[in-house]
Protein backbone atom coordinates (compact mmCIF):
# COMPACT_ATOMS: atom_id res chain seq x y z
CA UNK A 1 0.00 0.00 0.00
CA UNK A 2 1.30 3.45 -0.91
CA UNK A 3 0.05 7.03 -0.87
CA UNK A 4 1.46 8.50 -4.11
CA UNK A 5 -0.38 11.80 -3.75
CA UNK A 6 -2.35 13.74 -1.11
CA UNK A 7 -5.68 12.28 -2.18
CA UNK A 8 -4.77 8.75 -3.21
CA UNK A 9 -4.19 5.34 -1.76
CA UNK A 10 -2.80 2.56 -3.94
CA UNK A 11 -3.14 -1.05 -2.88
CA UNK A 12 -1.26 -3.73 -4.81
CA UNK A 13 -1.72 -7.46 -4.35
CA UNK A 14 -0.73 -10.52 -6.40
CA UNK A 15 -3.03 -13.53 -6.73
CA UNK A 16 -2.03 -17.01 -7.75
CA UNK A 17 -4.65 -17.24 -10.49
CA UNK A 18 -5.10 -16.13 -14.11
CA UNK A 19 -6.50 -12.66 -14.74
CA UNK A 20 -9.71 -14.05 -16.28
CA UNK A 21 -10.69 -15.57 -12.93
CA UNK A 22 -9.67 -12.56 -10.85
CA UNK A 23 -11.81 -10.40 -13.14
CA UNK A 24 -14.77 -12.73 -12.59
CA UNK A 25 -14.31 -12.68 -8.82
CA UNK A 26 -14.38 -8.87 -8.96
CA UNK A 27 -17.32 -8.44 -11.34
CA UNK A 28 -19.79 -11.30 -10.74
CA UNK A 29 -22.22 -10.36 -7.92
CA UNK A 30 -22.45 -13.84 -6.38
CA UNK A 31 -18.65 -14.07 -6.25
CA UNK A 32 -18.08 -10.55 -4.91
CA UNK A 33 -20.40 -11.36 -1.99
CA UNK A 34 -18.15 -14.29 -1.06
CA UNK A 35 -15.03 -12.28 -0.33
CA UNK A 36 -15.62 -8.53 -0.10
CA UNK A 37 -17.51 -8.58 3.18
CA UNK A 38 -14.69 -7.16 5.33
CA UNK A 39 -15.01 -8.59 8.83
CA UNK A 40 -15.59 -12.32 8.86
CA UNK A 41 -18.89 -12.15 10.77
CA UNK A 42 -20.39 -9.57 8.42
CA UNK A 43 -22.34 -10.33 5.25
CA UNK A 44 -22.31 -8.40 2.00
CA UNK A 45 -25.63 -8.03 0.23
CA UNK A 46 -25.06 -7.22 -3.44
CA UNK A 47 -28.34 -5.55 -4.21
CA UNK A 48 -27.34 -4.13 -7.56
CA UNK A 49 -24.26 -4.58 -9.68
CA UNK A 50 -24.70 -3.61 -13.30
CA UNK A 51 -21.15 -3.93 -14.53
CA UNK A 52 -21.14 -1.76 -17.64
CA UNK A 53 -20.37 1.94 -18.16
CA UNK A 54 -23.10 3.97 -16.44
CA UNK A 55 -24.37 0.88 -14.58
CA UNK A 56 -25.33 1.19 -10.92
CA UNK A 57 -23.69 -0.40 -7.93
CA UNK A 58 -25.46 -0.93 -4.60
CA UNK A 59 -23.81 -2.86 -1.80
CA UNK A 60 -25.06 -3.23 1.77
CA UNK A 61 -22.99 -4.77 4.53
CA UNK A 62 -24.85 -6.39 7.43
CA UNK A 63 -23.23 -6.83 10.83
CA UNK A 64 -23.90 -9.56 13.41
CA UNK A 65 -25.88 -7.14 15.60
CA UNK A 66 -28.06 -5.86 12.77
CA UNK A 67 -25.71 -3.02 11.84
CA UNK A 68 -25.94 -1.80 8.27
CA UNK A 69 -23.49 0.02 6.08
CA UNK A 70 -24.58 0.91 2.58
CA UNK A 71 -22.60 2.09 -0.40
CA UNK A 72 -23.68 3.17 -3.85
CA UNK A 73 -21.80 4.00 -6.99
CA UNK A 74 -21.65 3.98 -10.76
CA UNK A 75 -19.37 2.02 -13.09
CA UNK A 76 -17.40 4.36 -15.31
CA UNK A 77 -15.10 2.07 -17.32
CA UNK A 78 -15.44 -1.66 -17.87
CA UNK A 79 -12.67 -3.21 -19.96
CA UNK A 80 -12.56 -6.97 -19.32
CA UNK A 81 -10.38 -8.49 -18.07
CA UNK A 82 -8.08 -5.62 -17.19
CA UNK A 83 -9.66 -2.35 -16.15
CA UNK A 84 -12.62 -1.50 -13.95
CA UNK A 85 -13.39 2.03 -12.78
CA UNK A 86 -16.27 2.97 -10.52
CA UNK A 87 -17.34 5.79 -8.21
CA UNK A 88 -18.56 5.07 -4.70
CA UNK A 89 -20.04 6.88 -1.76
CA UNK A 90 -21.21 5.54 1.61
CA UNK A 91 -24.79 6.25 2.75
CA UNK A 92 -23.43 7.77 5.92
CA UNK A 93 -20.67 9.59 4.20
CA UNK A 94 -17.67 10.12 6.42
CA UNK A 95 -15.22 10.48 3.57
CA UNK A 96 -16.41 13.94 2.50
CA UNK A 97 -17.69 12.99 -0.92
CA UNK A 98 -17.45 10.51 -3.71
CA UNK A 99 -14.31 8.43 -4.24
CA UNK A 100 -13.10 7.05 -7.56
CA UNK A 101 -11.79 3.47 -7.54
CA UNK A 102 -9.65 2.20 -10.41
CA UNK A 103 -8.78 -1.48 -10.60
CA UNK A 104 -6.04 -2.60 -12.97
CA UNK A 105 -5.29 -6.29 -13.52
CA UNK A 106 -2.08 -7.51 -15.13
CA UNK A 107 -1.11 -11.13 -15.67
CA UNK A 108 2.33 -12.68 -15.73
CA UNK A 109 3.02 -16.41 -15.90
CA UNK A 110 -0.41 -17.31 -14.60
CA UNK A 111 -0.32 -14.90 -11.67
CA UNK A 112 -2.36 -11.73 -11.54
CA UNK A 113 -1.40 -8.44 -9.97
CA UNK A 114 -4.27 -6.21 -8.94
CA UNK A 115 -3.52 -2.50 -8.51
CA UNK A 116 -6.34 -0.60 -6.88
CA UNK A 117 -6.13 3.19 -6.84
CA UNK A 118 -8.60 4.94 -4.56
CA UNK A 119 -8.90 8.66 -5.20
CA UNK A 120 -10.56 10.53 -2.32
CA UNK A 121 -12.25 13.90 -2.56
CA UNK A 122 -9.64 15.52 -0.31
CA UNK A 123 -6.54 14.81 1.71
CA UNK A 124 -8.62 14.94 4.93
CA UNK A 125 -11.01 12.35 3.49
CA UNK A 126 -8.14 10.01 2.63
CA UNK A 127 -6.50 10.39 6.02
CA UNK A 128 -9.82 9.75 7.78
CA UNK A 129 -10.32 6.58 5.75
CA UNK A 130 -6.84 5.33 6.56
CA UNK A 131 -7.34 6.15 10.21
CA UNK A 132 -10.64 4.21 10.32
CA UNK A 133 -8.95 1.25 8.72
CA UNK A 134 -6.19 1.49 11.26
CA UNK A 135 -8.53 1.35 14.26
CA UNK A 136 -10.21 -1.64 12.67
CA UNK A 137 -6.93 -3.37 11.92
CA UNK A 138 -5.80 -2.99 15.52
CA UNK A 139 -9.08 -4.32 16.86
CA UNK A 140 -8.89 -7.43 14.75
CA UNK A 141 -5.21 -8.10 15.02
CA UNK A 142 -3.18 -10.61 13.16
CA UNK A 143 -4.11 -13.58 15.30
CA UNK A 144 -7.61 -13.41 13.85
CA UNK A 145 -6.32 -13.98 10.37
CA UNK A 146 -5.57 -17.58 11.30
CA UNK A 147 -9.12 -18.12 12.48
CA UNK A 148 -10.37 -16.47 9.34
CA UNK A 149 -8.34 -18.78 7.14
CA UNK A 150 -9.58 -21.81 9.08
CA UNK A 151 -13.19 -20.70 8.64
CA UNK A 152 -12.71 -20.27 4.89
CA UNK A 153 -11.32 -23.81 4.69
CA UNK A 154 -14.33 -25.03 6.66
CA UNK A 155 -16.76 -23.41 4.24
CA UNK A 156 -15.00 -24.67 1.15
CA UNK B 1 -0.05 3.09 17.68
CA UNK B 2 0.83 6.27 15.85
CA UNK B 3 -1.71 8.97 16.54
CA UNK B 4 -3.14 10.86 13.58
CA UNK B 5 -2.47 14.09 15.45
CA UNK B 6 1.28 13.88 15.54
CA UNK B 7 3.43 16.88 14.60
CA UNK B 8 6.29 14.42 14.19
CA UNK B 9 4.32 12.46 11.58
CA UNK B 10 3.33 15.74 9.88
CA UNK B 11 7.01 16.56 9.46
CA UNK B 12 7.78 13.12 8.04
CA UNK B 13 4.90 13.26 5.52
CA UNK B 14 5.86 16.80 4.57
CA UNK B 15 9.46 15.69 4.07
CA UNK B 16 8.36 12.78 1.86
CA UNK B 17 6.05 14.98 -0.21
CA UNK B 18 8.74 16.12 -2.64
CA UNK B 19 10.38 14.02 -5.37
CA UNK B 20 13.83 15.55 -4.77
CA UNK B 21 13.71 14.64 -1.09
CA UNK B 22 12.61 11.11 -1.88
CA UNK B 23 15.51 10.84 -4.32
CA UNK B 24 17.88 12.07 -1.63
CA UNK B 25 16.58 9.44 0.82
CA UNK B 26 16.96 6.73 -1.77
CA UNK B 27 20.55 7.62 -2.55
CA UNK B 28 21.36 7.85 1.17
CA UNK B 29 19.99 4.33 1.65
CA UNK B 30 23.20 2.99 0.10
CA UNK B 31 25.81 5.13 1.82
CA UNK B 32 26.68 8.40 3.55
CA UNK B 33 27.08 11.24 1.06
CA UNK B 34 28.16 14.85 0.98
CA UNK B 35 25.82 17.65 -0.10
CA UNK B 36 27.92 18.01 -3.29
CA UNK B 37 27.46 14.33 -4.09
CA UNK B 38 23.72 14.59 -3.44
CA UNK B 39 23.40 17.67 -5.65
CA UNK B 40 25.02 16.11 -8.73
CA UNK B 41 22.32 13.61 -9.89
CA UNK B 42 19.53 16.03 -8.94
CA UNK B 43 20.94 18.75 -11.21
CA UNK B 44 20.27 21.21 -8.42
CA UNK B 45 22.23 24.04 -6.94
CA UNK B 46 24.03 23.47 -3.68
CA UNK B 47 21.70 25.84 -1.72
CA UNK B 48 18.61 24.11 -3.13
CA UNK B 49 19.85 20.68 -2.03
CA UNK B 50 20.86 22.12 1.32
CA UNK B 51 17.29 23.39 1.78
CA UNK B 52 15.83 19.96 1.04
CA UNK B 53 18.27 18.30 3.42
CA UNK B 54 17.20 20.71 6.16
CA UNK B 55 13.57 19.63 5.69
CA UNK B 56 14.69 16.00 5.95
CA UNK B 57 16.71 16.82 9.06
CA UNK B 58 13.72 18.47 10.73
CA UNK B 59 11.76 15.25 10.13
CA UNK B 60 14.74 13.37 11.63
CA UNK B 61 15.10 11.36 8.45
CA UNK B 62 18.64 12.58 7.83
CA UNK B 63 21.57 13.16 10.17
CA UNK B 64 24.36 15.50 9.15
CA UNK B 65 27.97 15.70 10.32
CA UNK B 66 30.60 18.20 9.30
CA UNK B 67 34.05 16.91 8.39
CA UNK B 68 36.38 19.76 7.41
CA UNK B 69 34.51 21.59 4.66
CA UNK B 70 32.24 18.67 3.85
CA UNK B 71 28.73 18.21 5.13
CA UNK B 72 28.13 14.45 5.23
CA UNK B 73 24.54 13.20 5.32
CA UNK B 74 23.27 9.81 6.31
CA UNK B 75 19.88 8.20 6.47
CA UNK B 76 18.05 7.83 9.78
CA UNK B 77 15.18 5.52 8.82
CA UNK B 78 13.38 5.18 12.17
CA UNK B 79 10.63 7.78 11.44
CA UNK B 80 9.70 5.83 8.29
CA UNK B 81 8.52 3.05 10.58
CA UNK B 82 5.84 5.43 11.96
CA UNK B 83 4.60 6.01 8.43
CA UNK B 84 4.34 2.30 7.73
CA UNK B 85 2.63 1.65 11.12
CA UNK B 86 0.13 4.37 10.38
CA UNK B 87 -0.91 2.80 7.07
CA UNK B 88 -0.79 -0.80 8.34
CA UNK B 89 -4.39 -1.01 9.60
CA UNK B 90 -5.84 0.09 6.28
CA UNK B 91 -3.75 -2.50 4.51
CA UNK B 92 -4.81 -5.16 7.03
CA UNK B 93 -8.47 -4.43 6.34
CA UNK B 94 -8.01 -5.11 2.64
CA UNK B 95 -5.77 -8.07 3.31
CA UNK B 96 -8.65 -9.83 5.10
CA UNK B 97 -10.74 -9.51 1.95
CA UNK B 98 -7.83 -10.60 -0.21
CA UNK B 99 -7.17 -13.74 1.84
CA UNK B 100 -10.76 -14.76 1.17
CA UNK B 101 -10.30 -13.91 -2.51
CA UNK B 102 -7.21 -16.18 -2.56
CA UNK B 103 -9.36 -19.05 -1.27
CA UNK B 104 -12.16 -18.27 -3.73
CA UNK B 105 -9.75 -18.21 -6.70
CA UNK B 106 -8.34 -21.58 -5.57
CA UNK B 107 -11.87 -22.98 -5.57
CA UNK B 108 -12.60 -21.52 -9.02
CA UNK B 109 -9.40 -23.01 -10.44
CA UNK B 110 -10.13 -26.39 -8.86
CA UNK B 111 -13.66 -26.32 -10.28
CA UNK B 112 -12.31 -25.54 -13.76
CA UNK B 113 -9.75 -28.33 -13.53
CA UNK B 114 -12.50 -30.71 -12.41
CA UNK B 115 -14.70 -29.71 -15.31
CA UNK B 116 -11.82 -30.33 -17.70
CA UNK B 117 -11.16 -33.74 -16.17
CA UNK B 118 -14.84 -34.68 -16.38
CA UNK B 119 -14.85 -33.71 -20.02
CA UNK B 120 -11.76 -35.77 -20.87
CA UNK B 121 -13.06 -38.69 -18.83
CA UNK B 122 -16.44 -38.30 -20.50
CA UNK B 123 -14.84 -38.36 -23.94
CA UNK B 124 -12.68 -41.34 -23.02
CA UNK B 125 -15.73 -43.18 -21.68
CA UNK B 126 -17.68 -42.40 -24.79
CA UNK B 127 -14.81 -43.64 -26.92
CA UNK B 128 -14.59 -46.87 -24.91
CA UNK B 129 -18.30 -47.38 -25.27
CA UNK B 130 -18.13 -46.74 -28.96
CA UNK B 131 -15.27 -49.20 -29.30
CA UNK B 132 -17.09 -51.80 -27.18
CA UNK B 133 -20.17 -51.65 -29.36
CA UNK B 134 -18.21 -52.45 -32.41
Amino acid sequence: MTTPSDREVVITRTFDAPRRLVWEAWTRPELVAKWLHGWDDWRLEVREMDVRPGGALRWIWHGPKGEQMGLRGVYREVVPPERLVHTEIFDEDWTGGETLVTLLLTEETGRTTATMTILYSSREARDAAIQTGMADGMEVGYQRLDRLLASIDGEA
Amino acid sequence: MVSDRSPKLDRVFHALAHPARRTILRSLADREQSLTQLAAPLKMSFPAVSKHVRVLERAQLVRRRVVGREHLCRLHAAPLKDVSDWTEGYRAHWERNFLRLDALLDQMQAAEADARRQKTKGNAGWRREAEGSR
